[in-house]
């Protein structure tokens, strides 16, 4: 007995622990109320989605009829780096730039999909996201490096290689003819001296040159991981081979709209919160109260889980999280339910209690099947935002499940009802019956 | 016993219902959001007072984007729904919607998308729906793998998901009305709110045949109309106060949470309602119906 509530009391300081993690965490609660809390709570403050926070969501086309299959996959990924790139040039913080590949009914189609939190005047991003790479080559001037004619538009492509003997990566470089005449000209005047390779107008490479090239083929090599080479040839082919973009879907939504909705969320939750608890109160008495404080540590554990996994937060996970709420009671009212037949066939509480908890476990289980089924073919075939409300749903059916199981529990033992007295029943009832 | 007693009410109740329900949605249809079909959507707002629709609708006229359509949204807003557009053409159309910068318009949200998007998200839409349809099916047929006697286990399956499919129609008919007379449309949450009431409604049947099958096995009564009458009486409590609960979240949502989620929320309050309402009122009656049908087959008396 002494142990089941020192348990109780234990799970109870957690609760309060992970509320206190949660209030504090968030930055702009700060400001209502400032709670002590150390420093690294700062690192988790929720994760709102572009819905909520404002900003801009973009998705684009790539056109990868110029590329090999094989090459695809490379391509794209070195076309991402360019535009995160770009944006991180921007000055947006927490972009998301990522690739996707959507199959459409009959044909594929290769994506960018990029995200611009708190970026809702576009026309300047959009603009300097959808230009071609371009890819220059420079020599050293009096300050500063010196633009020459040579382009990516004559490189042919770029490998990476590894060195015979000392099996370090080199980059290789391969000009057209055109490419090839400009290059050795270059090179002639500049032995001893650096030429820069510059994309989109910043630095990728500063190598020097030892002697003239004239075969078209060039190697840079140096000590570089294999990693950073690859980078490099990456963003060398970008620029020789460039992957043209075409905008196919823009998304912006204004901060004030995210604000609101943020707002309305938490009010709902609330409200709903609020109703629940009269409800279980009113219907389950003291049973009722214990569900209570379990749903209010369910809602603390979830809103943490949302900051340390981290879930990204849309209006849809919003309101997957206030289902969840809902759904949490269920597994209270199963064992509920069953803790009063008990006691209709004559049982003490206590047993009652422990035969219904028992009992209840096989239908909650069953219960929740479907609904987590549901859950994992949604976050499998779901877009982002179908995704959000997936996780949430899912996850939230998991943790009312455990704290179903063994917060109520817990609690319920650690009463340890011994009276059999006609006001200790009355507590234990429910609905409308004496 | 009541339920079961006069059963066959229930079940006309509900089979008219669906009827009504799939006749709502064949003869008027229901409009598709761009999110499936393609297109833009711009919501504006005029915070120091808004011009006439017609004024709008005559500025964008001018611009060459096919049609227009311009609806009023709070106090001081617009919504407008173009095709697809392009970077050059949204710059265009936030120009216009100032009437030569007659008018300060704040843009609130822009949403363009073209139509390979829609057509992967059709896609996506199918295939998860019949995923989820197909996954249900398995699992109830493994929960009730076990229970033979005096029905077999596979009827139980089909009885779930016809009543799964009564739990879909219903809300999507209340969707239909909806959508005629306002401007509802049927975007990713809508899909999203339909696999969510498989997967509730199931859950709510499961936890009636789960009773049913325990008073099976533990011999409540000879008489199986009485087995699964008796198990009613003892779950129906349950049933309802969890969807009330759920409904509870669902209608404060509705009232106060945010606008984008505000119909998702009202198709899941349905959903909720007649998933609980059909695991009563008409998959435990179906149960019985078919029990019945057999015996009548193999010539046993009914009383």
């Amino acid at each position: 007995m002494i142990k089941t509530r020192i348990s109780a009391i234990v799970i109870l300081l957690l609760g309060i622990f992970v509320g206190y993690f949660v209030y504090t965490s968030e930055p702009t609660l700060e400001n209502i109320k400032p709670i002590p809390a150390p420093a690294a709570f700062k690192n988790f403050p929720f994760k709102l989605g572009l819905d909520l926070s404002g900003g801009t969501h973009l998705i684009y086309k790539a056109d990868l009829s110029a590329v090999k299959s094989s090459d695809v996959a490379d391509s794209m990924a070195s076309l991402r780096d360019i535009i995160e790139r770009r944006v991180n040039l921007f000055g947006v913080s927490e972009p998301i730039v990522q690739t996707e590949e959507a199959s459409l009914s009959a044909s594929r189609e290769q994506r960018l999909i990029v995200d611009l939190p708190g970026v809702t005047d576009i026309d300047r991003a959009v603009a300097m996201i959808g230009q071609t790479p371009l890819l220059e080559f420079k020599t050293e001037g009096e300050n500063d490096y010196v633009a020459t004619s040579l382009t990516g538009r004559y490189l042919e492509r770029a490998i990476l290689e590894f060195d015979q003997n000392t099996r370090e990566p080199i980059v290789s470089l391969q000009f057209n003819s055109e490419g090839t005449d400009l290059f050795s000209k270059i090179t002639k005047e500049n032995v001893g001296k650096t030429v820069a390779i510059y994309l989109d107008g910043s630095p990728i490479s500063t190598p020097v040159v030892r002697e003239e090239i004239s075969g078209g083929r060039a190697q840079i090599s140096g000590s570089f991981t294999p990693v950073e080479a690859k980078t490099l040839v990456g963003r060398l082919n970008s620029g020789a081979l460039p992957v043209p973009i075409t905008l196919i879907s823009t998304q912006t939504i204004g901060p004030s709209l995210g604000a609101t909705t943020i707002d309305a969320g938490i009010k709902a939750a609330l409200i709903g919160l609020l109703f629940v608890a009269i409800f279980l109160i009113l219907w389950y008495r003291l049973p009722g109260l214990i569900a209570i404080i379990a749903l209010s540590l369910y809602v603390s554990i979830m809103l943490a889980l949302f900051k340390l996994i981290p879930v990204t937060l849309t209006a849809a996970s919003i309101a997957g999280f206030i289902i969840s709420i809902g759904l949490a009671v269920d597994a209270n009212v199963l064992i509920f339910e069953r803790l009063k037949e008990e006691m209709k066939l004559g049982k003490s509480i206590n047993e009652s209690m422990r035969n219904g908890f028992s009992r209840a476990w096989f239908s909650i289980r069953d219960s929740n099947t479907s609904s987590i089924i549901t859950a994992i073919i949604l976050f499998w075939f779901g877009t982002s935002l179908i995704k959000g409300f997936a996780l949430v749903l899912g996850l939230g059916v998991l943790t009312s499940m455990l704290s179903a199981i063994i917060i109520s529990r817990i609690f319920l033992y650690a009463l340890n009802v011994k009276s059999e007295s006609k006001f200790a029943k009355f507590l234990f009832s429910s609905g409308i019956s004496k | 016993m009541f339920i079961i007693k006069h059963k066959k009410i229930f079940l006309a109740i509900s089979a008219v219902l669906v009827l009504v329900s799939i006749i709502l949605l064949s003869t008027l249809g229901l409009r598709l959001s761009i999110d499936f079909k393609g297109g833009a959507l711009a919501e504006v707002s005029y915070p120091n007072g808004r011009p006439e629709s017609a004024q709008i609708s005559e500025a964008l006229k001018l611009n060459n984007i096919g049609e227009v359509i311009v609806q009023v949204t709070g106090d001081k807003g617009y919504i407008i729904k173009t095709k697809d557009l392009t970077e050059a053409e949204r710059i265009a159309l936030f120009k216009a919607l100032s009437l030569g910068g007659s008018y300060q318009v704040e843009e609130k949200s822009f949403n363009s998308i073209g139509p390979s998007i829609g057509t992967e998200l059709r896609r996506k839409a199918i295939v998860s729906l019949s995923a989820v349809i197909l996954a249900i099916i398995l699992f109830i047929a493994y929960a009730f793998r076990k229970v033979s006697k005096p029905v077999s286990s596979w009827k139980y399956g089909i009885i779930a998901i016809v009543t799964l499919l009564h739990d879909v129609a219903i809300p999507i008919g209340l969707f239909t009305i909806l959508s005629y007379y306002s401007h509802v449309e049927v975007d990713t949450l809508f899909v999203v709110a339909v696999l969510t009431i498989l997967g509730l409604s199931v859950s709510d049947t499961i936890v009636v045949f789960d009773r049913v099958r325990e008073n099976i096995k533990n011999r409540l009564s000879d008489d199986f109309k009485e087995t699964v009458g008796r198990s009613l009486e003892q779950v129906y409590t349950r049933s309802i106060n969890t969807s009330l609960t759920v409904i509870l979240v669902l209608l404060s949502l509705f009232f106060f949470g945010p606008q984008s989620t505000k119909y998702f929320a009202l198709m899941l309050s349905a959903g909720m309602f007649f998933g609980t309402y059909s695991s009563i009122f008409l998959a435990s009656p179906l149960l019985v119906l078919v029990q019945e049908w057999q015996d009548r087959k193999s010539g046993k008396f009914i009383k």
